[in-house]
């Protein structure tokens, strides 16, 4: 039986891990390699790195950076932040990257989705969607790390992405990010029942319950955690043994 | 002992590279016909699409080299689809290594489950029986990405259930194959590259 996946998020910023409170007043946290290893030797499914500032600074550094990772770390990572293009997708990919995220880059233009498909196969490419609740079923995408609300709205987005090409979606929801009250399982829900490809749950753990939640509840594939993981507040092996504890499968 | 990691144009090349690396084990990527038939053992990686793939292995010729290797094989993922008799992706005849057949997963009508295609993720390798695995790996979980699986067959190494059981590895004479990624499935994938390398 497929396990459900949890996955540790690095956000990198000058080649070290950050975490930001939905996204503001950043810290710097550690090395992410050493950081990765970790994670991968505790458990971790998979990991993702998230290069936050790459809109704004050179590249060559995070790609540099991907190679060492893909040469220490013995289990699947995603790459994502300021990929565009084909030639980024393909630089990482060269790099060691087993997949690559894009978001506001998608959301721009869309068939970027249907081109890295093409290029890559569908499994290299995660279409991440950040979308703040509005009312009711309705949740409006945003871009740039949350600050600009754009046209688009979640579920159709995300199916839209999906017949495009999408492997996976990762779904943040900024109203649930970095305030660790759970995950947004009613609209996490919702979309994996209208979607066939995996969706992986971002934004709201605070605690092992919530991992609970978000599998049971919100019939998420894989829980993605930020935080938690880097201050410590939750360790992996014991969220995997709580877990399985509760029933829901994972690799121990 | 020289491993040749067979070069051609699918993905996940190099991340076999960094397996072997990390197991210090001497390699090289190589479309050589004279450097995959001299190496010890030969890996025949693969993330892509069959009948593209078949075509490009035809046009190159390294379909009858492969076919006609004598040391031990080892094929990842597509490459082990390719090892089969025919792809449903594609509609394309394959090397013919192994009988089995690669058939699309169909989801189960209605899907109650959720279930997801591709499969996507960890999940357990059980009845392992070749010289990749030992009985400690009974039961351990493995990453896989696949749309398509070979069906449980004669030359079936292990089985993962995933909407039916299929044959999550494959082995015939000198001929080794997984669905899943070694080289990406931690200290257990680690395990089972390292008793491929001891054949």
């Amino acid at each position: 039986m497929l396990a459900k996946r949890i996955i540790p998020c690095l956000d990198i910023k000058n080649g070290m891990t950050v975490k930001g409170i939905k996204f503001v007043g950043i810290k710097e946290v550690g090395d992410p390699v050493e950081l990765g290893a970790l994670y991968a030797q505790q458990g971790a499914d998979e990991l993702v790195f998230l290069d936050i500032t790459a809109s704004h600074e050179g590249r060559k550094t995070f790609v540099d950076l991907v190679k060492r990772i893909a040469q220490h770390i013995n289990i699947p990572f995603t790459v994502g932040g300021g990929i565009s293009e084909i030639k980024d997708a393909e630089a990482l990919l060269n790099a060691g990257a087993d997949k690559i995220s894009i978001n506001s880059s998608a959301v721009k233009n869309p068939q970027l989705i249907n081109d890295m498909a093409k290029n890559f196969g569908s499994q290299f490419v995660v279409v991440a969607i950040d979308a703040k609740h509005f009312d009711g079923d309705e949740w409006i995408v945003t871009v740039n790390g949350g600050r600009i609300p754009t046209e688009k709205r979640l579920f159709s987005w995300a199916k839209e992405a999906e017949e495009r090409g999408a492997g996976e979606i990762l779904f943040t929801s900024m109203d649930h990010d970095g305030v660790k009250q759970g995950f947004a399982n009613e609209a996490l829900a919702k979309m994996s029942t209208e979607l066939s490809i995996p969706i992986i749950a971002s934004g709201g753990a605070g605690s092992m319950e919530h991992f609970k939640d978000v599998f049971t509840t919100g019939k998420a594939d894989a829980g993605l955690a930020a935080s938690i993981f880097h201050y410590k507040e939750i360790a992996i092996p014991d969220l995997k043994a709580y877990l399985n504890n509760e029933g829901i499968n994972v690799r121990l | 002992m020289k491993i040749a990691i067979i070069k051609y144009n699918a993905g996940n090349i190099r991340s076999v590279s960094f397996a072997l690396d990390r197991l210090g084990v001497e390699h090289i990527i190589t479309a050589d016909p004279d450097e995959i038939r001299n190496a010890d053992k030969v890996i025949f990686p693969g993330v892509g699409e069959a009948s593209s793939t078949m075509k490009y292995l035809k046009d190159t010729k390294l379909d009858e080299l492969i076919v006609s290797l004598k040391q031990p094989v080892l094929g990842i993922c597509l490459g082990m689809q390719l090892m089969c008799s025919h792809s449903e992706e594609g509609d394309v005849p394959c090397l013919g290594i192994f009988e089995e057949t690669v058939n699309k997963f169909e989801l189960p009508q209605p899907n109650t489950d959720l279930i997801k295609v591709p499969h996507m993720g960890w999940n357990a390798i059980t009845n392992v029986n070749s010289a990749l695995f030992d009985a400690s790996l009974e039961g351990k979980y493995v990453y896989f990405v696949h749309s398509y699986y070979v069906a449980l067959g004669e030359h079936t190494a292990a089985t993962t259930n995933y909407i039916l059981p299929y044959s999550s590895a494959l082995h015939k004479n000198n001929f080794y194959a997984t669905q899943f990624h070694p080289e990406k499935s931690g200290d257990v994938g680690s395990k089972i590259l390292e008793n491929f390398i001891k054949l």
